[in-house]
This record gives C-alpha cells, structure tokens and sequence, in this order.
C-alpha cells in the first residue's frame, strides 16, 4: 500500500510538470488555435536566460521576473516578425515554422551553453516533504506554483478588458475586429504570455529533470498528451490532464506485470486515446461550434 | 599501370630498384612511401560534442607523432570528419573516407549506435574498425566481426566487476538495478547476471528505462520500496544524476554502484549533488589527473608535457584527454609492430597480438592483451568510492574476464 502512495504521489509530482507544459501549450492554443510544437524548446531556452542571470549573480526571485520579461518580449516579438507575416497563410506554413523555431532554438542553445547537463537551484529547497520523504519539497512547490499560475490565469480571463478582448480576438476574429478589438495586438500578447508561462514550467521542471538543450523534448509529449485529455480549450482541465497522465503512467509501469514498466508510456497514451474516442473534446473542454 | 610498367623497365638494368618497384606497386590502399592515411569519425557537433574531445586528442597526439619523424618512417595523415552523433551521417562519411579518402582504416569511431551503423560494412569492405570508443560488448567478436576491435572495457565485464565485489563484501545484499532499455543497458545486467552466477536471485528488482522519460523517479520509488539495500545505477549522465538526486530525496540509502559511463564528477555527481553521491561506488581503469597519488607519476609526466605543447586548449580535468592519449598510444604500438607488413590485415593480426602493453595513462596492473581469440584489449579495472570531492581508488585490480563463475 505504500508504494501505492508512493507512486500517486510520485505521479502527481511528475505530472506537475507535465500540468506545467500543458498550461503553456493551452494559453497559445486560446491565442492562435494552433499547438505550437517549438513551446518546449522556447521554454528550455527561457531557462537557459535563467540560469545564465543566476550565473551573472543576479538573486534568484530576480532572475526569475526577468527571465519572465525577457521571454514575453521574445514571444511577443516571434508573433511580430515570424508570424504576423503568415497570418493567412495555411496551417502547413505555420507547422514548418513551428519546426524552425523548434530546430534553432534547440541549437541555438546547445552552441551557446554546451550539451552537459546543469544543475538548477530550487527556491523550495530539495529536501524531503514530510519525514518519509513521499514527495520532495520542490515537486510540493511546483505543483503550488502551477496552481497559482492556473489561478491567475482565470482571473485574468475572466476578469480584465484585455482577457475578455483575447478570448474574443480568438474565438471570432471578424466580429471582434469589428467591435474595435486589435486582433493582431491580441494574438502576439498571446505568445508572450506563453512564453512567459513555458520560462515558469522550465525554470520549476529544470531543477528535476536538469537544464540542458533536450530538456523538454519528451516533456512536450507529455504536455500535450495531458492539454488534450484534459481540453484544449480548458486551462484547468490542461492541468488536471497533465497531472492525470503522470498518475497513470506510474501506476501502469508499476502494476502491469511484466510490460508494464517498458510500455508505461504507450499504455498511458491509449487510455487517453479510448478517452478521446468518448469525448472527442477532451474531458473538460467546450464542442467548438462554427457557423458556416 | 603505366607507373608499375615504367618501374619493371628497369628490372634487367637494376635488381635493386625492381625490389623497390615491387613494395611500391603491391603497396595497401592509404599507404605510400612516407604516408600513412587513417580516417577517424567522431560527433564534433550535436549533443555528444563534449566527446570529441577525444578526436582533439588523437589528433595532437598524431601530430606529436609525426613532429618526432612518424612511425615506419611514414608520417600519419590523420583525415577525422564530424557525423554529429547521428548513424546515418557515420555511414556518410564513413563511406567517404573508405571509398573517396581511400584511407587504410578507420580509427577510434565513437558511440554505439554510430559504430553499429558501419559495423557490417567495415567488415564486408575487409577495412579495420580499430579501437572503437565504446564498451558494447558487440564490438569484440573475432568469428562474427573480424575487422573490428573495441578498446576500453567493456559493460559485460565491467558488470562482472561489480557482481565480484558484491558476492565477496555484500553476500546478504538485495540488489535493485536501474538501466537504460537498450544494448547498453541491458550488457551490463547481463555482466552483472553471469557474474552473480548461482546469487543472481541476490537482484530483487529490475526497472528499466527510456531515454524519452523525462525523469526517473518512478523507476527509483519501486526500487526502494522492492527493499533493495544495493543499488546499481547503470544510466547515462543525466538519468544517473536523477537517479542518485532521487534516491537522496525519497530518504533511500542502498550501497550504490555507478557504471563507469556516468561517473564523472563534473557532469553527474555535482548536478545530483554532492552529499547525496558521497559513497557512490564506480569503476576505473585509467589514472584520474586530479588525484594525488599520481603526483610524480612519470606515464602522467609524460601526459601533462603532450598536453602543454600539443593541445593546451583542452581540458585537463577531462576524463576525455586521457582517454585519446592511450588509445592513441595503443594505435602507435600496433603501426610500429607492424612496419614490415603495413597491410589492413597486417594491422588486424598486430591489434590481435598485443602482449602486457603499459600504457602512460592506465591504472597500473591494468595493462593491454590481445590475442586472436581475445579482441577486448583492456578488460581490468580498480573500484573507486567517492568521497564527496572526487573518487578515490580501494582494492585490487579485478579482471573481468575472469570474474565470472
């Protein structure tokens, strides 16, 4: 029973991380209607800014607001000069777009920091939650943290003009033009909040799993495994369906005898598939309904 | 042709020329009269770079070798080409050096995967794979492959290593191991298997992985709680820090062996952290420059004045520096006992035939063996604990080969 916990638990704390990705990848999805594959890597890169700033000697809370500032402005810019230029071009240019960025930032870092891997400090510290040591205090802090960040995210949706404008910009683009909301403006707000979302994931998921350019490769997976069990269209379900494949990973590898540890993945990605065979929108996400 | 027919010309006018003409024309490809022509590919770009190092290596170490007249009073035309890690671009370029370059071998190809990919056709080509940079244990097979020869130890025996010391110090112990689901991976339980023998039941669990997990910590949760009180860690750099980071976290204190492949301080145990790898018990088989005992150590002197003037750029703290030098050093050893029949096949059966060579890098005791049954040419290696700072080494020198029963 207690490696049962154990691995719960453990599921959980993996499944923070995925929860992470999984809210980034949404927040572009809310802006663009499209699954950015480079979101890793952009995530990996802000990480990388991070901990160069860290390096630099800048206190750790500090390197953190930057390394979020210095990644809205360059998602916000990437939306500028890559995109806007595509705006109506099909979604194929946009996928070979998204495989660019994904290639040179992934490069681009390995040229700049080198391949070994490095470690990253934790704000939480790394020692064990609760005497048995079921879950470490910086998995406990990372799932708080993708909790506020979920938080704020509502609000800021549900709450401010420019939330309302964004969903709007998203949703109807033709009517919201019309009502004097600046799509264009929206959409690249949009990647710069996203990628201010992704330097949080990568910043909590580096001191697990280690900052180095491949990083987030697999986390990515992960991540849009759990945003599409969960719905695109939902943050909170994004987030329930990050940490819902970590569970189910786990539990798979360790109570499936004899495949299960070596097919935990795949096993956890056909129970999202029977999933979405029942709800084709993911467990929490609205039917989109387009008038034609 | 026309070159042989101008030479036979004179063979009634001088016996001695005709000789010459002789050695010249029945010459093996990428030899000449003063040069020797080897290829070498090596992942100079992509996430394996920090390995050529060891390329860099061997190539100040040629040109230390030339720069002091060369060996059969040939210099070495050393031609190294980049394939980024990645098995396709060995093939590539593998099949640029042999069919373009013309080159008599190729020397010192780095990973598994990489060297897999050309395995077959080195071997159908009859061109030598000399001295892979690898411990696959594929890579010593004299009846399957006979082209091609590793050169470190390799996991089986390394495996074996470890499983000695446990049945002779930890008897009572249950085993948990963690590898990586693959060849490598899967060499080392095999070792550890065959030399556990009759105790193999000592492993109560087995947890494989990956290499797109992102971490680990499954894996280490089910190992501590299968009651395991010997870990061993058999993953690369980044899984192994997790690992030992992991088993730190969730309070899991087992005797702890790390495979070789992963025991650097600098890329492992200072990203798992310090305290938690204190203990951590590895393999070695080279000196390490950064211990002490090895202050006055003449082999290490002669690495320190190599290092200074041929490759003052590289890393002295590297593990990788060390390793070009003696593979290069055993390259040296095989040419020069092979000036007289400067042939592929000569160079195979010189490789195959190494008796106690000392190395100015290995562990002393540990010392190069070949045979033509016998293509693994190191096989020893001294257990090193850490002792929070770097690896210090206990024991005997153990030998794989002869570990297992």
């Amino acid at each position: 029973m207690e490696t049962f916990f154990q691995q719960v638990l453990g599921g959980i704390a993996t499944g923070g991380i995925y929860a992470c990705m999984a809210l980034a990848v949404v927040m572009i999805y809310q802006a663009i209607h499209h699954l950015n594959l480079a979101q890793g890597e952009m995530a990996m890169f802000s990480t990388f800014i991070a901990w160069q700033l860290l390096q630099w000697g800048f206190p750790y809370w500090a390197a953190f607001v930057l390394t979020l500032g210095i990644s809205f402005a360059g998602g916000f810019l990437i939306e500028r000069v890559v995109l806007k230029p595509l705006e109506n071009a099909p979604v194929l240019s946009h996928l070979v777009i998204f495989i660019a960025l994904y290639a040179i930032f992934n490069s681009l870092a390995g040229f700049i920091w080198d391949f070994t891997v490095k470690p990253f400090p934790s704000p939480f510290g790394t020692a064990a939650l609760f005497g048995e040591g079921l879950i470490g205090a910086h998995q406990a802090g990372m799932i708080l943290v993708t909790l506020i960040v979920l938080f704020l995210l509502f609000a800021f949706f549900r709450y401010t003009r420019v939330g309302l404008a964004m969903r709007a910009a998203a949703a109807n683009p033709e009517s919201a033009r019309l009502v004097g909301i600046r799509v264009g403006t929206m959409a690249a707000l949009g990647w710069g909040m996203a990628a201010s979302i992704g330097a949080v994931a990568g910043i909590m998921i580096a001191p697990v799993v280690f900052l180095e350019p491949n990083m987030m490769l697999s986390i990515l997976l992960y991540g849009f495994a759990g945003a599409v069990l969960g719905g695109l269209t939902s943050p909170g379900g994004a987030v329930f369906g990050g940490f819902a494949v970590g569970v189910i990973e786990n539990l798979a590898g360790t109570y499936i005898p004899v495949v299960g540890a070596e097919l935990k993945l795949p096993i956890a990605l056909a129970l999202i598939v029977v999933v979405l065979v029942i709800k084709p929108n993911g467990l929490f996400g609205r039917t989109v309904v387009q008038r034609v | 042709m026309k070159k042989d027919l101008r030479y036979l010309g004179t063979l009634g006018v001088a016996a001695g020329a005709a000789v010459f003409a002789f050695a010249a024309g029945a010459a093996e490809t990428g030899v000449t009269d003063t040069t020797i022509k080897i290829g070498l590919v090596q992942p100079f770009s992509g996430p394996a770079s920090a390995y050529s190092q060891i390329a860099k290596t061997d190539q100040a170490y040629i040109k230390m070798l030339n720069d002091t007249g060369g060996v059969c009073g040939r210099q070495i035309d050393l031609i190294a080409y980049d394939d980024g890690y990645s098995p396709p671009k060995t093939v590539e370029q593998t099949r640029k050096l042999v069919e373009s370059d013309e080159v008599m071998f190729i020397f010192n190809g780095l990973g598994t995967p990489t060297n897999s990919a050309i395995l077959k056709y080195m071997n159908a080509k009859k061109v030598p794979q000399l001295f892979v940079a690898t411990g696959a244990s594929k890579f010593g097979d004299p009846k399957g492959h006979p082209w091609t020869m590793g050169w470190q130890p390799n996991y089986v025996d390394e495996g074996k290593i470890y499983a000695a010391y446990i049945r002779e110090n930890l008897p009572d112990g249950k085993i948990g191991v963690l590898y990586q689901n693959d060849d490598y991976g899967k060499d080392y339980l095999n070792g550890l298997k065959a030399g556990l023998g009759d105790k193999a039941s000592m492993i109560v669990a087995e947890q494989p992985y990956e290499t797109s997990d992102p971490t680990v910590d499954s894996q280490i949760i089910n190992l501590k709680a299968s009651g395991a009180d010997i870990f061993v860690n058999v993953g690369t750099p980044k899984f192994a820090a997790q690992a030992i980071k992991k088993a730190a976290e969730i309070d899991w204190k087992p005797t702890q062996f790390l495979n070789s492949v992963s025991n650097s301080v600098g890329a492992v145990l200072k990203p798992a952290g310090l305290e938690a790898s204190t203990g951590v018990i590895s393999a070695a088989y080279l000196k390490d420059p950064q211990d002490p005992q090895w202050k006055d150590d003449a082999g290490l002197k002669k690495w320190h004045d190599f290092m200074d003037k041929y490759y003052p750029d590289g890393d002295k703290t590297s593990s990788f520096t060390i390793y070009g030098y003696g593979v290069s050093q055993t390259l040296e050893h095989v040419l020069r006992s092979t000036c007289d029949d400067l042939t592929r096949a000569g160079v195979m059966k010189a490789a195959a035939n190494i008796k106690d060579l000392e190395l100015d890098v290995s562990l002393p005791g540990i010392n190069v063996n070949t045979g033509p049954d016998d293509f693994y040419p190191l096989q020893s290696m001294q257990l090193e604990k850490f002792n929070g700072e770097r690896f210090e080494l206990f024991g005997n020198v153990l030998d794989g080969a002869s570990a297992s029963n």
